[in-house]
């Protein structure tokens, strides 16, 4: 058996290199061009020579592609202006160079506070480039699997991604469950409930919902053979699609609205509620499936 | 912040030859990331240090002499963004990325 290769506990540079073909990595605007923040300065903290943001091209099964990926572990991989300008940068560039796809490793509690106002517009700017991307025909494909998860604005550009990866371990959602529970109240969502937080926000409650196309372990190679199979050329949008889309959306509401946890919800999917959380992810497919 | 520079006369060991620039570590707390880049610096080596933690200039200074004794570089600068690094955990991260540079 091979020894796990965590992906939460690797930094961003040691995932791409786990996920692309090995040695084929060319790191666009790397460190040493020095892009640091304007604007941490101001409050005397501490930044970073690639302001948390790794881009670049590589070729994964032979096939070439863009990848972005986030830091989480500097300033939890939050979107400041030069982070989320690399990444602008790197989806404009596949729009006219259209490779395989745009793979962007997510790993951010969301907007970086201390550059509020440029960090919402980057954030505004990636989703306008991610649709940009995808009208010239390329898919961008979202991996989720590291330590701050894909919150606040990351989650929303992660879900105009045409696929997303991610572990269990990999949470996603818009607000966090401190954030939650200040507005709503302990009651609607205790955040000290990490089993709660954990089924609600977790890998495997948004595989069953059909957020996560793909839900693999906490291994880089797994990750690298679900890119490797989701890989493919990208189906354009229509009416039909999008009204689709938004009929599951509406049954989805229909079905499981007055629910108050994720447990409620797999039961009616038909799962053993209680077997969900020890399951691996092959056997939570299979069971998905059946159901 | 405190912005700190030193040079200090280099040792007999250049960059391996073609070397990239590489970085090791991150800016999280306790930790500190290191940019090791090749320079024609006629032999010397440069210390570029940006550190949350002030009045520290004699630590710094006794663990990059320590570094240079050891390791013996030459013509290389080393850049530091640091978030609270422990001695130990710089000289480390120093001998990380000098076996990457250092490496044939």
């Amino acid at each position: 058996m091979t020894p796990r290769i965590s992906y939460f506990e690797a930094s961003a540079r040691k995932r791409i290199n786990g996920i692309v073909d090995p040695g084929t990595f060319r790191e666009i605007l790397p460190p040493e061009d020095r892009r640091v923040s304007p604007h941490l300065g101001l409050f005397d903290a501490p930044v970073s020579f690639d302001d948390g943001a790794i881009i670049g091209e590589a070729t994964v099964d032979g096939k070439p592609v863009f990848l972005f990926a986030q830091e989480g572990k500097f300033r939890g991989g939050s979107l400041g202006e030069v982070h989320a300008s690399k990444m602008i940068g790197l989806l404009q560039r596949a729009a006219l160079k259209k490779p395989s796809a745009v793979i962007g490793l997510f790993d951010s509690g969301g907007v970086r506070l201390e550059e509020a106002n440029a960090g919402e517009i980057g954030a505004t700017e990636i989703v306008r480039a991610i649709f940009e991307t995808q009208a010239a025909g390329v898919p961008v494909i979202g991996l989720i699997g590291g330590s701050c998860g894909c919150f606040g604005g990351a989650s929303i550009i992660s879900c105009c991604c045409d696929t997303l990866i991610g572990s269990e371990e990999g949470r996603l959602s818009v607000s966090g469950p401190e954030v939650i529970e200040t507005i709503m109240g302990v009651e609607a969502f205790d955040s000290r409930d990490k089993a709660l937080v954990w089924r609600t926000t977790g890998g495997k409650n948004r595989f069953l919902f059909g957020k996560l196309a793909r839900l693999v372990s906490d291994h880089i190679p797994d990750f690298r053979s679900a890119v490797i199979d989701v890989l493919a050329p990208r189906q354009p949008d229509s009416t039909a699609s999008l009204r689709k889309d938004l009929a599951s959306l509406q049954s989805r509401l229909d079905t499981y609205g007055k629910d108050t946890d994720a447990r409620q919800i797999w039961k009616q999917m038909g799962l053993d509620a209680a077997k969900v959380p020890e399951m691996t992810p092959a056997e939570l497919a299979a069971a998905a499936k059946k159901s | 912040m405190e912005h700190l520079k030193w040079e200090f006369d280099g040792g007999v060991n250049p960059p391996a030859p073609g070397k990239s620039p590489c970085m090791v570590g991150v800016v999280a707390s306790s930790n500190l990331e290191v940019l090791a880049q090749p320079a024609d610096l006629g032999g010397k080596c440069r210390f570029e240090v940006a550190t949350t933690v002030a009045h520290f200039d004699e630590a710094w200074k006794a663990v990059f002499e320590d570094f240079m004794e050891r390791q013996k570089p030459r013509d290389v600068i080393f850049a530091i963004n640091d978030f609270a690094a422990i001695p130990p955990v710089v000289s480390i991260r120093l001998d990380q990325a000098w076996e990457t540079l250092s490496a044939s």
